[in-house]
Formats: C-alpha cells, sequence, structure tokens
C-alpha cells in the first residue's frame, strides 16, 4: 500500500510539470500583453512598457519564467504578485478559496445524498414508473445549461417567491449558499444518479445477491452492505473527479450569485490577462484534482477487497 | 442510419461486402435468417426505443432548421424595429409569425433570433464532435495498438490535457482570440475536450487487439496501417460513438456558457448562448427574451444526450 502511494507520487510529478507548462504557455505563449493592457486604450510609452516588463520578468524566455514562477512556489510557497496590483497572489488565493470550498463542499453534500438516493431507488424498481421518472428528471437537468438552471432559480425563489436573497451578500452563511449550491451541484448530482441507478440495477441481478438473499440476511444488510458496497465503485470514480470540476467549473454559478470565489477570481484575470493569478489558481486546482483520483483509487481497495496495491 | 448499418455488414462479413451492400441498400435491416452483427442488432433494438424515434425526429428538425431557417419564418433575425422595445408581449395568436414570442430590447424578433440561433449552435456542437474524435481516436487508437513507450507518452500527454479544468482553459484560449468565429470556438472546445474520447478509444483498442482476427491479420503480414483501419477502427469505434454522441449535447451546451460568459461567438453572430446573455439583464420584466431560446438550447441538448443514452442502450448487451 505504502509503496503504490509512493509510486502514484511519482507518476503525477510529471502529469503536474505538463499541466502547469500547458496552462503556463497558454496563459503566456498566446497573444496578448498584460503590460499594455495597464494602460488600457491610450498609447503606452515603449521605453516604460520595457521596463514594467523588465521588473515583472516578462522579458525571459517563457520556460526560465516557467522555471522560476514553479520553484518560487515549491521553494518559498510564494506565487508571485499580481501584476496589476501588487498584491502577493498568494493573498488573493487565501481570500478566495474558504469561499469556493464553502460552496463545493455544500454542493458535493447534496449531489452525494440526493443523487445516490434517487440512483438506489430508480435501481431497485428498473423498468417501473419510478425509474422512468428519476430518468426523465434527471435528463432534464442534464439538458438545461447551468446558466439557465440559475436564472429560473432566481427567478422562481428570489423573485416570485422571496424565499431567498437573489445574491449572496454573506458568503460564510450557508443558508444563503444552499440556492447556489444546489444549482452548482444540479448537473453532477444527475449523473451520480443515472451511475448509481446503472450499477444497482445490474448488480441486483449479480450471483452474491442471490447467495446473501438465499442465506437469509435481513434485506436491510443485503442492500445496505452487499448490493451498496458492490455498487459505489463507479460513482466513487465520478465523485472523485468531480471535486475538483466542482470548484473550477463554478465560474458560471459564482458569477450568476455574486460569490467571490475562485471562479469569479478566475474569470476575472482572464479578461484582465492577470497571468500570475490565473496561473497560480489553476496550479491549485490541478492539484486538488491530482489528489482526490488518488484517494478515488486508493477509496477503490476499500470497496473491493478483490482490488489490492502491492 | 443506414450507412452504420452498412458498415456493420461489412463488418460483419467482409467477404460478402457486395451483396451485403445491396441488402443495406434495399432494406435497412439484415434478414433475420443471417447471422446479425452488432450493428444490425442495435438497428433493430434502436427503431423500436421511442427515446431514439422522438429524439431522432427532433434533430432532424435542427438540423432542417440550421441548414434552411428561412423555411420557418419570413422574419429577419437582424432586422431591428425601436417601436417594438420589449414591447413584445407574446403574441400566442400568431404562430409562425414574427410577433409570436414578442421582441428583444432592440426591437428584433424573438421568434426569428432562436429560428436563426440553431445553425451557430449545431455547427459548433458538429464540428467540434467531428475534430474531438478525429483527433482523440487517432491518439486512442495509436497509443492503445502500439503501446509500450508510445503508449506512457500519449496517455501521460491524455492525462496532461484532461488535468486542466475545461472551460477555464477554453476561456483563457478565446480570450486571446479577438475575431472569435464559429471555428474558433469549435477549435477551442475541441483543444481540452479530446481526451475523454481519447481514453475511451485506448480501452477499446486494447481489448480489440487481442482478438484472434487481429492476430489472423497480423500473420498474414498486413501492413499496421490495413490492421488499423480495416480490422481494429470498426470493431472497436462503438463505444466512441456513443461518448460522442452524448459529448455533441455536452458541447452546444457549452458553447452557449462561452457566449454568454462573453468570450464565445461575437454579438455579430445569431446565437442562443448570446440572445439568453442579453434576456438576462431583462429578467425581472421581460422574461420571454431569454424564455425561448433557453428552452430550444434545452431541447437541443436534450435530443442529443437521449440518442447517446440510446445509442448506448443498444450496442451494450449487459444493459438490456
Amino acid at each position: 500500500m505504502g509503496r503504490y502511494v509512493a509510486r502514484r507520487l511519482l507518476q503525477m510529478i510529471p502529469v503536474f510539470i505538463g499541466t502547469t507548462l500547458l496552462i503556463f504557455l497558454m496563459v503566456y505563449a498566446l497573444p496578448g500583453d498584460p503590460v499594455r493592457a495597464l494602460f488600457g486604450d491610450k498609447g503606452a510609452d515603449p521605453t516604460t512598457v520595457a521596463r514594467i516588463r523588465h521588473d515583472l520578468g516578462l522579458d525571459q524566455p517563457i520556460l526560465k519564467q516557467y522555471w522560476d514562477y514553479m520553484t518560487g512556489i515549491i521553494l518559498h510557497f510564494d506565487f508571485g504578485n499580481q501584476i496589476a496590483s501588487g498584491r502577493p497572489v498568494r493573498d488573493v488565493l487565501g481570500e478566495a478559496f474558504p469561499v469556493t470550498i464553502r460552496l463545493a463542499s455544500l454542493a458535493f453534500a447534496i449531489e452525494l445524498v440526493v443523487g445516490i438516493a434517487l440512483g438506489v431507488w430508480a435501481g431497485m424498481r428498473a423498468g417501473k414508473l419510478a425509474d422512468s421518472l428519476v430518468l426523465i428528471f434527471t435528463l432534464l437537468l442534464i439538458s438545461v445549461p447551468v446558466f439557465v438552471l440559475g436564472f429560473i432559480f432566481k427567478l422562481v425563489f428570489a423573485f416570485q417567491l422571496g424565499w431567498m436573497t437573489p445574491n449572496v451578500q454573506d458568503d460564510t452563511n450557508y443558508s444563503q449558499l444552499l440556492m447556489p449550491a444546489i444549482v452548482l451541484a444540479a448537473l453532477s448530482l444527475a449523473y451520480v444518479a443515472r451511475l448509481t441507478r446503472t450499477s444497482i440495477a445490474e448488480n441486483l441481478r449479480a450471483d452474491y445477491m442471490r447467495t446473501a438473499v438465499a442465506k437469509g440476511l435481513p434485506r436491510r444488510r443485503v442492500i445496505g452492505v452487499h448490493l451498496m458496497r458492490n455498487s459505489m465503485i463507479p460513482v466513487v470514480t465520478f465523485l472523485g473527479t468531480d471535486i475538483g470540476a466542482l470548484m473550477g467549473g463554478a465560474v458560471v454559478t459564482e458569477g450568476l450569485f455574486n460569490i467571490h470565489g475562485v471562479g469569479g477570481t478566475i474569470y476575472e484575470s482572464i479578461l484582465r490577462r492577470e497571468g500570475t493569478t490565473l496561473v497560480g489558481l489553476v496550479t491549485v486546482l490541478v492539484l486538488v484534482f491530482l489528489f482526490t483520483s488518488l484517494l478515488v483509487d486508493l477509496l477503490y481497495a476499500v470497496l473491493d477487497p478483490r482490488i489490492r496495491y502491492a | 442510419m443506414p450507412d452504420v448499418t452498412k458498415t456493420a455488414v461489412e463488418n460483419a462479413d467482409p467477404m460478402a461486402a457486395t451483396a451485403a451492400d445491396a441488402a443495406a441498400a434495399t432494406g435497412p435491416a439484415p434478414q433475420a435468417e443471417k447471422a446479425r452483427s452488432l450493428w444490425g442488432d442495435a438497428w433493430r433494438d434502436l427503431r423500436r426505443n421511442p427515446y431514439f424515434v422522438v429524439s431522432g425526429i427532433l434533430i432532424l428538425l435542427l438540423l432542417l432548421i440550421a441548414v434552411f431557417p428561412g423555411l420557418f419564418t419570413s422574419a429577419s433575425p437582424t432586422y431591428a424595429d425601436l417601436r417594438n422595445h420589449y414591447l413584445g408581449k407574446p403574441e400566442y395568436g400568431k404562430v409562425f409569425s414574427a410577433e409570436w414570442l414578442g421582441y428583444d430590447g432592440q426591437g428584433r424578433s424573438v421568434f426569428a433570433r432562436v429560428i436563426y440561433g440553431t445553425r451557430a449552435s449545431i455547427t459548433v456542437g458538429v464540428s467540434v464532435t467531428v475534430l474531438v474524435t478525429v483527433l482523440g481516436g487517432l491518439v486512442g487508437m495509436i497509443a492503445g495498438y502500439f503501446g509500450g513507450w508510445v503508449d506512457t507518452i500519449l496517455s501521460r500527454l491524455t492525462d496532461v490535457f484532461f488535468a486542466v479544468p475545461f472551460l477555464l482553459g477554453t476561456l483563457v484560449v478565446l480570450n486571446s482570440f479577438t475575431d472569435r468565429t464559429v471555428w474558433v470556438v469549435s477549435g477551442a472546445l475541441a483543444f481540452l475536450g479530446w481526451t475523454q474520447i481519447a481514453r475511451v478509444m485506448r480501452g477499446s483498442v486494447i481489448t480489440i487487439k487481442q482478438a484472434d482476427y487481429v492476430h489472423a491479420a497480423q500473420a498474414l503480414g498486413a501492413s499496421t496501417s490495413r490492421i488499423l483501419m480495416k480490422h481494429i477502427l470498426p470493431n472497436a469505434v462503438a463505444p466512441v460513438i456513443v461518448v460522442a454522441t452524448i459529448a455533441l449535447g455536452g458541447y452546444i451546451s457549452a458553447e452557449a456558457t462561452l457566449s454568454y460568459l462573453g468570450l464565445g461567438l461575437p454579438t455579430s453572430v445569431v446565437s442562443w448562448g448570446q440572445d439568453i446573455s442579453g434576456g438576462a439583464q431583462q429578467i425581472r420584466t421581460a422574461q420571454h427574451i431569454m424564455l425561448y431560446p433557453s428552452i430550444m438550447l434545452s431541447i437541443t441538448v436534450l435530443a442529443f444526450i437521449m440518442l447517446g443514452d440510446a445509442v448506448r442502450n443498444a450496442l451494450d448487451p449487459k444493459l438490456r
């Protein structure tokens, strides 16, 4: 087990380097100049531009810039400074991530509980009315884009019924975060429900299920332990990769409900060409993604004793 | 769908390809007494599946609208008459006329814009899917067939692209283009979107390449490209088609999201994402501006996802 984890961690290194380099190249090698953007539409003095570029290290070769940036992060936990404001990116990260983590974990909890519950309910009744209802409901959730769903929620629950504030005013207040979290969770919830449903419906016919019933085990144990444990593997895979997606994919949801988290900050940095902020945020997201996928692989061994990591 | 049955029949029995061609040309399904191929079987299943029939009809209709929008409305999507500014309370009595679904803030017919917006969405959805299938399929096939260090490098490369957050990465790419045509948006979506197909293709090819007919072809001295194109590809492509069809709906949704965020198609292109984004500002006073493009968008995504679901159920015997 320990050796497996060590090997996986080593394998992560090239993927981490590759992904951050790819992002770095996408941000800096594509046309567009953050320093010129500082001057807006007005013409800029070329010597001033050159000086600022030099101060920021933007006149160095791109790979040298990447090397400096990455060693800064790894050795000193220094993500550089924002180009326009000069604020340390570390502070920006420290502000944005707690908000997004609150939102994403609430969304994750909703998706986990409601998704699995719907999936089990439908899977146990495969081919019956409940099953069709869940299938149609999840199809609808998948086909309505997030921003449309967000507006429907705002229109109905905030403007018409007045149950919630249309925008989040206090992002430490979980009851205000509830509506955005539901919107954020909707798509993944549908996928979780469908995966669970398929898996449950398939495993219901498995030999070990017949054995468990024949042994005279109580129904609760047959379903809760034998069936669930075997059916959760594909669901866990999806949930694992979804944590990163929930955190990074909140651009739309955060914008809709005026939440200042990672998504909103990233969107702003893209428009303003704040390279350092952008790369810093995405680097953290990539790390989250890599570690959750490792976690998922380790969970496999817990769920399925046949899988062993020597 | 007839072309699918045609390839399928060829796969089942390459020696009798000409006879099968003729059969496929006259009747859509192979004869019952003949051993049916995976595709022939799937086609028989699909024709009886109501989800497939409904989504198929919807998609044909959407394609027709995308190609010939003029057949459905005589109004122009860009003709603005400020006298109609927001005015349009929808006139439900006047079906298919310019004032049917009301007017937007600039006095343009919402109905005409909904009809003409179809083309942008369908074009982006289809072209991203084609790009992604070709690119991802190629990478996956090479990685799966050759194995060894080629596989290691290509698989890590796939991991690298997969780890980049999809929407954010696409936004970064698109932000550096000032002239964002339909093709630029499609390219940007495909740039980060091919990884899923590559993984599915690789897994599929690894299973297929151990089949006896592949070993036989290798023993007969067939060239690598012949083995890949004639033996591996037709048998490994089924899961890829399923994933690609479902993903098509997702790409249409992604394009609308990008346009909504202001980094997708420019305002000069009539698109649902743009109209929804514009209508969102009037959500409290004039909901119809946002409502109808949203409905069309959702129906389109729904149709492709339903089609993908139906195809998957037909191709995967385990799910029956």
